[in-house]
Order: C-alpha cells, then structure tokens, then sequence
C-alpha cells in the first residue's frame, strides 16, 4: 500500500515540476534585441539618430512570439527613458527624427516586446545628431555634373573659338521656316502653345525659347502669330519674348500683344479654349512645345482636323506617342532642349549642344560598362551609381 | 543694366540651387522648398495680371461688338459670379461657389476629358493604318498588348499575356528610359546655358 502511495507521490511530482517549467517558459520574457547601437544619421540636415540592433532571439525563431520592438530614448544614462516609436518584428533598425536636438547627447534601449511581456537592451553610447556638409551618396552625382558640365563648357570655348562643329540634322526644326512660310502663304496664322504648366518647368522655359525663334520668323514673314496661354506668368515671359522678336526682325509695328493671352489654369478649360481657338481661326501652322499631359491628343487631333502643319515637342514620355501620331513633326525629348541652339545657330549654343552629345555617348559606354559588369556578377558600379 | 540684374539673379539662384543638391545642412538643405513657396506666392500675384488679360481682351470684344461676342458676356459675368460668390460666402461645402463648381466647372471639365476616348480612336486608325514596316511593327506590338491584358487574348493562346508582358517590360521600358536618359542631359544642358547667361531668350533678349 505504501509503494503504491510512493509511486502515486511520485507521479504528482514529477507532473507537479514540469507543469511549473512548462508554465515558467510560457510566462518568460522574451530574449532581449543585442548589438544595439545609436550613431548620428548620415547624410541628413540634422536632427536624426539612426539605431540598429540585432533581432532578439525569439524573433523568428526560438520562441518565436515577439511582436515588435520600442524605441526607448533619454538625455541621461540609465533614467528618464521614454518610447519615441515602435516598430514591427523582424525590423533591425529605426532613424529617430522625433524632437532630436543637434549637439545633444542621446541615450537609447531598444525593448522587445511579446503579448505580456518585454525585455530591454543594454543601453547605448551617446549618440549626437549633426548637420551634414556633403550628402556622400550623391558622389556619383557631383562626378556625373562635373564631366557634363566640363564637356559643355569645353565644346562651347571650342565653338567661340571659331572651330566648325557639326550638329545633326533635326527634321522638326528643320520645319519651322517651312512652316511658318505655309501660314504667310495661306494668310492664315501661327498657333504657338507652351503647354500647360508654369514658368517654373524647364519644358515651359524651353518652349520659350523656341517660340522666340518661331515669332522672329513669324514676324519677318508678316504671319499673325497667336500664343494661348494656360499661365499668367507664362503669358508675360511670352509677350516679353514676342514682343522682342518683333523688334529684332524690325517689325515693332505689327507686334499685338492681345496675341499672347491668358486663357484658363483649368487643363479641360484652356484645351476647349485652344480648340475654340483653332476651329474659329484656322491656323496653317500650329506648335506645341512644353509640357503637356492629357489634354495633348485632344489639341493634336482638333489641329489635325483642321488641316493645319504641326510640330510638336516635348519630354512626357507618356504624351509623346500622341505627338508622333497626330502631329507632321515630333521633337522627342532632348530635341526640345536643343531648339532654340538649333535655331538660332549660335555658336555658344551649338557647343552646349555638341558637349549634350558627348555626354550622351559616355553615358551609352556606362551603360555598356555596367550591362557587362552585372552579366558578371559584379556590382560596383551599380552600387556607385545609385543616390540617395 | 535692365538685362544684368535678371541674369546676375539666374546665375546665383541657379548656382546655390546645385550646391544645395549636395550640402543636406541648413540652409541649403530646405533651400528648394523655400523656392517652390517663393515661386507660389509670385505666380498668386501673377494672376491678377492674366485676369486683367482676359477683361482687356473681353471687354474689347463686347464693345466692340466683335463676332462672338455673346461669348465674351458669359465669360466675364462667369468670372464675376464665382468671384464674388467665392469672396463672399466661402469656397467650403454647401455654399454657392462650391454647388456651381461641382455643377458647371466639374461637368464641363469630364465633358472635355471624355472626347478623348474619340481622339484615340481616331488617332490609332491613322498610326495603326500599314503604311511602312514601322505602322506594322506597332501594330503587331499595339494588338499583341492590347488582347495580353484581356481574358480573351488568355483564351486564343495562354501564353499571349506573357508576351505582352514582356513586351511592355523590355522594349518599351528600355525605349522609355533612353528617351528620359536624353531629357535628363538635354535638362542639365538647357539649365547651364540658362544659368551661364549664354541663353537668354526667356528673357525676351537676344543672345548678346
């Protein structure tokens, strides 16, 4: 009878201690993160501390019941700690950019965190957040500017020097005496629209200069020349450059500035006042030059219907397609840019263009470089390339 | 001295603003959202002259009685109405302005952008019409991409999406990014001769 009391206080205590243990590990804490560090976030303005830390042991394995982590952070060593952010498991590192002084010493503990429980880190090394002279991942970039620049600026020495250089031929602008030569005979006028955006998009500034050119012509060949404009300030950078083209071709005279007019900022709105525009006037030659999104196709194709010559440029990739198809002649992207040298054939500015070129080609070589470099499994250059 | 000063401004706002691209520090680093705002407040300012524009050029035409003209009375008493609607009882909620704006303005604006539909349609006739090796290319392609994203195209042959996808993938992105590869130098080259001084036709001169 006492043996089988024996093994029968036996059993409840051996079941008695593993339900303890098993409760006891159920009930445990998780592992703390490790590795913690704090230091001062590179490349910024100021005002940011970047902690990192090694993921605790029951994140993704071991118990595997950590659900996130608490960023704790002080001005003094071992008191005073205060969460500033949380983050999810499986992260490793946060930038604090809450209320953080420069110059001010940071202290941190990073807590990871289960359904009941948490443990924290070691606390950190101060860590002091300052402003940045020189952002480093843009290294690639200051090299890329540098070379271009130089190129341009050597190519447009070379042209005040006097030294021929070729520029290859750009059929759209090829077409914009040709153009405007149809409109004189027809009697009919020139339509110029600089997009829809402001003075503040190189598009709209390159469109300016063409229309420049564009209203020089216009004026030599006595063709009425009609700028609808979407923005105010456009209208008067354009009425300032018309007015003078119109003295440089000798014509002060025939300069209207009624011409140039603020139609609507309204996208729909100045596309159903250009189309008003073409179907009442008519025009023989029309020239889109600037930035335009949706409303593209709908001014191509009512300048298309009313039979007029259209040149069209631009650097939205996505309206370009639109050009192509409804428009006589496209500037596709850089030719935008390359207008106003093309036209005016000045020397300085066909260097510019000449050095645009060159850069195009070290780019093509880069591009070259780099395809054969990652076929190999090399990713240096990749790498340098890429900015932050 | 009417031309210097601009570009003597062009060439120190243009120069601080690619320093700023590469000092994150104060005051550099906030230097081009502080532009944008400046930018903002002129062109707030600016607009009072392209609405002076429109009542010039109107109130030309109503007086002179020019061909249309009827036009012209509905735009400026257009103008007036949300003017002052929009001045005197707000631009929130439940108020004059904001009932025509989604009524009229709204309506008009969808009225525009829908006639698109018809462009394209007319537009693709005549670039998919086979006129050379080109038009047939991208027709090939056009018709390829375009039964790749229906179920159909899923139906005639399963594995026309993938097709299509790799078309929209490779050729067409690789043509995408060259054309943004020669927006980007023809930018940074436009942007040096401009903050040179060496174009200045946005300025209304010629290049002396």
């Amino acid at each position: 009878m006492n043996q089988r009391r024996a093994v029968f206080l036996l059993f409840l205590s051996i079941a008695f201690f593993f339900g303890i243990s098993t409760a006891a590990q159920q009930n445990a804490p998780p592992a703390p993160p490790t590795e913690v560090k704090a230091f001062d976030n590179p490349n910024d303005a100021g005002g940011g501390i970047t902690i990192t830390w090694n993921k605790s042991a029951d994140d993704g394995q071991g118990e595997n019941d950590v659900l996130g982590y608490e960023i704790l952070r002080s001005t003094t060593s071992g008191s005073g700690y205060q969460k500033v952010a949380s983050v999810l498991a499986g992260e490793e590192s946060y930038t604090d950019g809450e209320n953080v002084e420069d110059k001010v010493p940071y202290y941190y503990v990073v807590r990871a965190t289960d359904a009941e429980f948490f443990s924290d880190s070691a606390e950190t090394l101060p860590a002091v957040a300052k402003p940045q002279w020189f952002n480093t991942n843009r290294i690639s970039m200051l090299v890329a500017v540098l070379l271009f620049s130089g190129l341009v600026l050597l190519f447009i020495s070379w042209a005040k020097g006097g030294r021929e250089l070729y520029i290859r031929p750009i059929a759209g602008l090829a077409a914009v005496d040709e153009a405007i030569g149809r409109a004189t005979e027809m009697g009919k006028p020139v339509l110029f629209i600089p997009g829809i955006m402001d003075m503040d998009n190189m598009q709209t500034l390159a469109g300016i200069t063409i229309l420049r050119r564009v209203a020089q012509k216009a004026a030599e060949y006595g063709a009425p020349l009609l700028v609808p404009t979407s923005r105010s300030l456009v209208m008067t950078t354009a009425q300032e450059a018309v007015k003078e083209a119109y003295l440089d071709a000798g014509r002060p005279d025939a300069y209207d500035p009624d011409r140039i007019r603020y139609l609507t900022d309204n996208q729909f709105g100045y596309a159903a006042g250009v189309d008003g525009i073409m179907v009442r006037e008519k025009p023989a030659a029309i020239f889109y030059m600037g930035c335009f999104y949706a409303e593209s196709l709908i001014l191509a194709e009512t300048g298309h219907s009313v039979g007029a010559i259209q040149i069209a440029g631009t650097a939205m990739p996505a309206q370009l397609p639109f050009f192509v198809t409804a428009c006589d002649y496209t500037l596709i992207g850089e030719e935008l840019f390359a207008g106003s040298a093309y036209l005016s054939r000045e020397p300085r500015l066909l260097g510019s263009l000449k050095g645009q070129d060159f850069g195009k080609a070290i780019f093509m070589l880069i591009i070259v470089v780099g395809i054969i470099l990652e076929s190999f499994g090399i990713h240096f250059l990749d790498q340098w390339l890429a900015t932050g | 001295m009417r031309r210097q000063v601009p570009l003597i401004i062009t060439f120190i706002a243009g120069t601080i603003m690619i320093i700023a691209y590469f000092i994150p520090r104060e005051p550099f680093g906030g230097l081009r959202q502080r532009f944008s705002v400046w930018f903002l407040i002129i062109a707030a300012f600016a607009l009072i002259l392209g609405i002076g524009n429109l009542i010039k050029i109107h109130g030309k035409r109503i007086s002179r009685q020019s061909a249309g003209w009827g036009y012209s009375v509905v735009l400026l008493v257009g103008l007036a109405a949300m003017s002052v609607l929009g001045i005197g009882w707000g631009i929130e909620r439940s108020t004059p302005f904001h009932y025509l704006f989604w009524n009229m303005q709204i309506p008009l604006s969808a009225t525009m952008f829908a006639l698109l539909a018809f462009f394209v349609a007319s537009a693709s006739y005549r670039a998919f019409r086979i006129r050379s090796f080109e038009a047939t290319l991208l027709l090939a392609a056009a018709v390829v991409v375009m039964l790749g994203r229906v179920p159909l195209g899923n139906l005639l042959w399963p594995r026309l999406p993938a097709v299509a996808n790799w078309i929209m993938t490779f050729p067409n992105t690789a043509g995408q990014r060259a054309i943004m590869i020669g927006i980007a130098l023809g930018v940074v080259s436009s942007s040096l001769r401009i903050i040179l001084g060496i174009e200045r036709t946005y300025l209304g001169g010629g290049q002396q």
